[in-house]
C-alpha cells in the first residue's frame, strides 16, 4: 500500500512539473521575456507576443487545468482498481 | 422607456432574484454556513468562484486601464488568471482533502500551533478588509452614477442587501446568489462587447474582432498603433514598463490570487477532491470569458474614443461627452483656445483628460446602443461588486467565529474553567452571524469614508497574500519536513518585508524613496514576489535548524498525498 501511494505521488509530481513548465513558458516566456522577438511575427492582425500576453496565455491556462483534471481522474481510477 | 426607469427595473429584478435565492437557501448548521455543507456542484462552484473573484475593479476598471496602457495591462490579464493554474495544481485538491472550514484551520492544524493560526487569522482579516472596503465603495459609485442616488445611500442599499443574504444563507446562500450574479455580470459584459465588435469589424466574436480588419481595410491594431504614433502616445502593442517589473508584478498577482482566502475557501464547498480540481477548471473558464473580452473592449473603446474626439470641434461633441463632463470624469481644457479638442501624448499640449472607469461605462453610449444595454451594465457592475463583497464577508465572519472564538478563545476559557464546555454549534452559528453583521457595518463605514490608501492597498492585499499564505500552504503540502518554527518565521518575514517596502515607497515612511531606489527596479506592486521568495527561503532554512514536526503531522501530510476515498 505504501509503495503504491508513493508511486501515485511521484506520478502526480511529474504531471505538475510538466504542466507548470508549460504554464511558465507561455506566460512569462512568450508573454513577457521574449515578447519583442515574437512581436516580429504577425498573424491575422495580431503581433504574436502581444497576442500571447493578452489572449494566448489565458487560453493555455484553461487548457492546462482541464488536462490536469483528465490526468488526475485517470490516475485516481488506476490506483483504485 | 426612459433610461432611469429601465435601470430601476433591471436592478430591481436582479435584487429580487438575489433575495429569493437567499430565502430558499437558509442555513441551519455551521457546515452549511461556512462551506455550504460540501454539497456544491463543481460547475455551479466554478461560476460562484468566478463571480466571487471578479470584483467591481475587474468589471468596471480593468478594460479601461488596459485601454490606456496597452501591452502593460497584460500584467492584470495574465496575473489574475494564471493564479488559477497554481490553485488547481498546487492548492485546491489538497486543501479539500484536508477537509476543514477555513485557511487558518489548515495553517493551525498543519503547523500544530495556535501562534501560526493567529498569524493566519491576522493575514486573512487584513487582506479581506482592504478588499471589501473597495467593493462597498464600488456599489455606492454605481448607484450614484446611474440612479442619481447619493453615494452614501448607495452604500447603505448595498450593505442591506449583502447583509440579508449573507447572514441568512451563509456560504450556501452566497454560493447560489453568486451563480446568479455571474450570469448577470457576464451577460452584461458581453452584450455591448459583441455589438461593438460587429459595428467596428463585422466580427461578432470580440476576441477575434480586435485582430480583424476595419471597414477601411487596415487591421484594427495597426490602425490604433498608427493613431497612437500620430498623437504622440507610446505604441499600444508594446509597453513602457521595464521587463523585470512586468515579470514581477505578474508573478505577484498570480501568486496572490492563489493565496487569497476568499478564493481558496470556495474549494472547500464541493463534495470530493476531484470536484475541487474541476471547480478550478470551470472557474477559470468562466473568468476567461470576461478576461479575454476585456482587452478587445479596450482596443475598441480606445479607437472609438480617439476617432470621436481627436481634432474635432468641441461644440459638436455628442451628448455622452457632456454627460461625463458633468461627473468630472472627463475634462476638457482648451489650452490654445481654438475650440478644437487636441488629445495628445504630450502633457503640455494635451487638452483632454479621461478617467479610466469611463471606458467600460460609457462604451454603450459611445457606440449608441439602446437604453436596456446601459441598464444591464449597471446591474452587472453591481453584481460584480456585491458577489465579491459577500465572499469576503464570509471569510471575515468565519475567521472570527470559527478560527478565533471556536478554536482559540473558547478552549482557553474551558481550560481556565471560566466556561463549562466548548461553544456549541448553535452558539458558533450565532457568533458567525453577529460577526458578519459587524463586518458589514465596518465595510460600509470604509465605503462611506474611504481612506486614501484603499486604492494603494489593493495591491498590498495581493502582495500580502503572496508573501504570507502561499508559501505556508505549499510547503505544508509538498515539504514534509516543514515545521511550525519555519512556517511562523517565514510568514512573519514575508509580511513585514512586504509591508516595509509598500510603506517606504507608497507612503514615504522610513525615509521614502523614488523609482531609482527600487530594489532591482521592482515596483511595490511587484515586490510581493520577492517577499514570497524570502518567505520560502526563511521557512526552509529555519525548519532545517529546528525540531522535526511530530509523527502525526507527517502522517497527516502523507494522507493529503493519497488518492481520495
Amino acid at each position: 500500500m505504501k509503495e503504491k501511494n508513493k508511486l501515485y505521488w511521484r506520478k502526480n509530481l511529474n504531471y505538475l512539473i510538466v504542466l507548470l513548465s508549460i504554464w511558465f513558458v507561455v506566460s512569462f516566456g512568450f508573454g513577457i521575456l521574449f515578447v519583442d522577438q515574437l512581436n516580429l511575427i504577425e498573424f491575422y492582425g495580431f503581433k504574436l507576443g502581444f497576442w500571447f500576453a493578452q489572449q494566448g496565455s489565458i487560453y493555455t491556462f484553461v487548457i492546462l487545468i482541464f488536462i490536469y483534471i483528465y490526468l488526475m481522474n485517470k490516475l485516481d481510477k488506476d490506483f483504485k482498481s | 422607456m426612459t433610461l432611469q426607469l429601465s435601470i430601476w427595473i433591471i436592478i430591481g429584478l436582479t435584487f429580487a432574484l438575489y433575495i429569493g435565492i437567499a430565502i430558499w437557501s437558509k442555513t441551519n448548521s455551521t457546515s452549511e454556513f461556512y462551506i455550504a455543507g460540501k454539497g456544491v456542484n463543481p460547475i455551479a462552484n466554478g461560476m460562484a468562484t468566478a463571480a466571487d473573484w471578479m470584483s467591481a475593479a475587474s468589471f468596471i476598471s480593468m478594460a479601461g486601464i488596459i485601454s490606456f496602457v496597452g501591452y502593460d495591462g497584460s500584467v492584470y490579464l495574465m496575473g489574475w488568471t494564471g493564479g488559477y493554474v497554481l490553485l488547481a495544481l498546487l492548492l485546491a485538491p489538497y486543501l479539500r482533502k484536508f477537509g476543514k472550514f477555513t485557511v487558518p484551520d489548515f495553517i493551525g492544524d498543519r503547523y500544530y500551533s495556535n501562534t501560526a493560526r493567529t498569524v493566519a487569522i491576522f493575514c486573512a482579516l487584513v487582506v479581506s478588509f482592504t478588499y471589501i472596503a473597495g467593493q462597498m465603495r464600488g456599489v455606492g459609485i454605481v448607484f450614484s452614477r446611474y440612479l442619481e442616488v447619493d453615494i452614501n445611500n448607495g452604500v447603505f442599499i448595498g450593505m442591506g442587501i449583502v447583509l440579508f443574504y449573507a447572514i441568512l444563507g451563509g456560504m450556501k446562500g452566497i454560493t447560489y446568489t453568486q451563480v446568479a450574479q455571474y450570469c448577470v455580470l457576464i451577460f452584461a459584459f458581453m452584450v455591448p462587447a459583441i455589438f461593438i465588435s460587429i459595428q467596428m469589424t463585422g466580427n461578432p466574436i470580440p476576441q477575434l474582432g480586435f485582430g480583424s480588419e476595419t471597414q477601411d481595410g487596415a487591421y484594427l491594431l495597426d490602425k490604433l498603433n498608427g493613431l497612437h504614433k500620430e498623437l504622440g502616445f507610446s505604441e499600444y502593442t508594446s509597453g513602457e514598463k521595464s521587463k523585470i517589473d512586468v515579470f514581477f508584478i505578474t508573478a505577484a498577482l498570480m501568486i496572490g490570487t492563489a493565496g487569497l482566502p476568499h478564493v481558496i475557501v470556495r474549494f472547500f464547498t464541493v463534495r470530493k477532491v476531484s470536484d475541487a480540481r474541476k471547480s478550478a477548471g470551470w472557474a477559470l473558464l468562466f473568468i476567461a470569458i470576461l478576461y479575454t473580452t476585456a482587452p478587445a473592449i479596450a482596443v475598441f473603446a480606445r479607437t472609438n474614443l480617439i476617432e470621436t474626439v481627436s481634432e474635432k470641434n468641441y461644440s459638436e461633441m455628442p451628448s455622452w461627452f457632456k454627460k461625463w463632463e458633468e461627473t468630472e470624469l472627463l475634462k476638457f481644457n482648451d489650452k490654445n483656445n481654438d475650440g478644437i479638442i487636441q488629445y495628445l501624448g504630450d502633457e503640455k499640449l494635451n487638452e483632454l483628460t479621461i478617467d479610466k472607469d469611463i471606458m467600460v461605462m460609457a462604451n454603450p453610449e459611445i457606440a449608441q446602443l439602446p437604453n436596456w444595454v446601459i441598464a444591464l451594465l449597471a446591474a452587472g457592475a453591481l453584481a460584480a461588486a456585491l458577489s465579491t463583497a459577500a465572499g469576503l464577508l464570509l471569510v471575515i465572519s468565519s475567521s472570527i467565529s470559527h478560527d478565533l472564538i471556536k478554536k482559540i478563545i473558547s478552549p482557553k476559557l474551558v481550560r481556565r474553567k471560566i466556561l463549562k464546555e466548548d461553544i456549541s454549534e448553535k452558539g458558533e452559528l450565532i457568533a458567525a452571524r453577529i460577526s458578519a453583521f459587524f463586518a458589514v457595518l465596518l465595510a460600509g463605514y470604509f465605503g462611506i469614508n474611504p481612506p486614501d490608501f484603499v486604492a494603494a492597498t489593493v495591491a498590498l492585499a495581493f502582495g500580502l497574500a503572496a508573501a504570507s499564505f502561499f508559501p505556508a500552504i505549499v510547503l505544508g503540502i509538498f515539504y514534509k519536513r516543514m515545521n511550525k518554527e519555519g512556517a511562523i518565521s517565514g510568514m512573519i518575514i514575508g509580511i513585514t518585508s512586504m509591508l516595509f517596502y509598500m510603506l517606504k515607497f507608497k507612503f514615504g515612511w522610513f525615509g521614502g524613496g523614488d523609482q531609482i531606489n527600487w530594489f532591482f527596479g521592482v515596483s511595490p506592486e511587484g515586490f510581493g514576489t520577492i517577499a514570497m521568495m524570502l518567505n520560502f527561503a526563511v521557512s526552509i532554512l529555519v525548519s532545517n535548524f529546528t525540531k522535526e514536526p511530530p509523527n502525526e503531522i507527517k502522517k497527516l501530510v502523507e494522507n493529503l498525498r493519497t488518492p481520495d476515498e
